[in-house]
């Protein structure tokens, strides 16, 4: 199996990805002195980028089946989600989070056959 | 019999000589141990996000070695992981930097409340300091370093970050290794979405983090149908923006008692 993209491509984009994450690892580092701290707005702003950018990478994972909206409990991702996101909730534990939901979407998946 | 004796006891006075001096004044060497025994438990908890990240990669269509050299050139597991998935669905080669760019923007925080005890490196040494920096480096060194004036930033520092990174790339190897050899029956994509919802959980503190996820969350299923895959990128500055809205109304309310809250304890755990 192979991507859409030309394997120069992908380097590219992982290349390019690597170097302004590095560069925003880097900056105020390698700034100290000449900028002190971040703006306070700027600050305030960036508290958010994990809650708001992980909850949009999970929520349209767990709500869509075969590209369409399935908000329904013949859904088995949803119900799996919502089993993760307790046990997530309770342990905030990476691995019992991913035991728990891999193991419901197995048995959701062989229940709803 | 006597004679050896006394030479044993002579050798190990000698030993312990520079261990009781390390354990007074600090070394590099004690500093960088110290590091690496408070990492070890967090080592534990990346091992299947890396592997899942190797997973993923190879399971999109990546090889094995661009699997791999995304995780030494990226390093930044949350990022690598929304890359893959837009690799997976042939998104604009622009939108999969972006989106990585993104992700990572709360680097940034880190990088400039860190940067005081980086201060007297030399810039060999920052630059080298920074790539290692990630959320787990970032949260346990600043802890130390705020109740430790001692501790010789670097080795510290290096003792926690250096561990973190051999584990992410091997957990990536391992799960390149898995992903080439797992039937697709598994849904083993799913482990992607727990692995971040296991990590967006500790990062909902208070409301108004609260109001960020379940903005940013909402829109970004309502823009799942964008062009160009931009739906993520629109979440985050929507989600983001949520959060501002209710923090900024909830501290007038409370007479400012938020504002004196440090942001940076609040996302140590979103890797």
């Amino acid at each position: 199996m192979a991507t859409g993209y030309e394997s120069g491509m992908l380097w590219l984009i992982i290349l390019a990805g690597g170097v302004g994450t590095y560069a925003l690892r880097l900056s105020f580092v390698a700034l100290f002195g000449r900028l002190d701290d971040v703006p306070a707005g700027v600050e305030r702003a960036l508290r958010f980028v994990p809650a708001a950018v992980l909850s949009a990478l999970v929520v349209p994972q767990f709500v869509y089946a075969d590209g369409a909206l399935a908000l329904s409990p013949a859904n088995p991702e949803l119900l799996a989600g919502a089993l993760a996101a307790a046990v997530a909730w309770k342990t905030e534990d990476i691995l019992a989070t991913l035991v728990a939901g891999m193991a419901g979407l197995w048995l959701l998946t062989f229940l709803l056959g | 019999m006597v004679a050896r004796q006394r030479t044993l006891r002579r050798k190990t006075k000698d030993d312990t000589l520079p261990t009781t001096y390390e354990s007074v004044v600090s070394s590099p060497r004690a500093d960088f141990l110290s590091g690496v025994r408070v990492a070890a438990p967090i080592l534990l908890g990346i091992v299947p996000f890396g592997t899942v990240a190797g997973v993923a990669a190879v399971g999109v269509g990546m090889s094995a070695l661009q699997a791999v050299g995304m995780s030494v050139v990226v390093f930044a597991g949350a990022s690598q992981l929304a890359a893959i998935e837009l690799v997976g669905r042939n998104a604009p080669a622009t939108v999969v930097v972006l989106t990585v760019l993104v992700v990572n923007l709360r680097l940034v925080m880190y990088s400039a409340s860190i940067a005081p005890y980086f201060q007297r490196q030399s810039a060999k040494w920052k630059a080298a300091l920074s790539y290692l920096l990630t959320d787990q480096a970032y949260a346990v060194s600043l802890l130390e370093f705020e109740s430790d004036e001692e501790t010789s930033r670097r080795w510290y520092y290096l003792g926690v970050a250096v561990p973190l990174w051999v584990t992410w790339q091997a957990a990536t190897i391992v799960g390149v290794l898995l992903g080439a050899r797992l039937p697709s029956g598994w849904h083993l994509e799913f482990a992607v979405p727990l692995v971040f919802l296991a990590v967006l959980v500790p990062a909902v503190t208070d409301r108004a983090t609260g109001a960020a996820a379940v903005v940013g969350g909402t829109t970004a299923v309502a823009a799942n149908g964008l062009p160009y895959n931009l739906g993520l990128i629109l979440a985050a500055v929507v989600g983001i923006g949520a959060g501002l809205a209710v923090e900024s109304r909830s501290s007038t309310a409370t007479d400012d008692e938020d504002e004196t809250r440090s942001p940076e304890s609040e996302d140590e755990e979103v890797a």
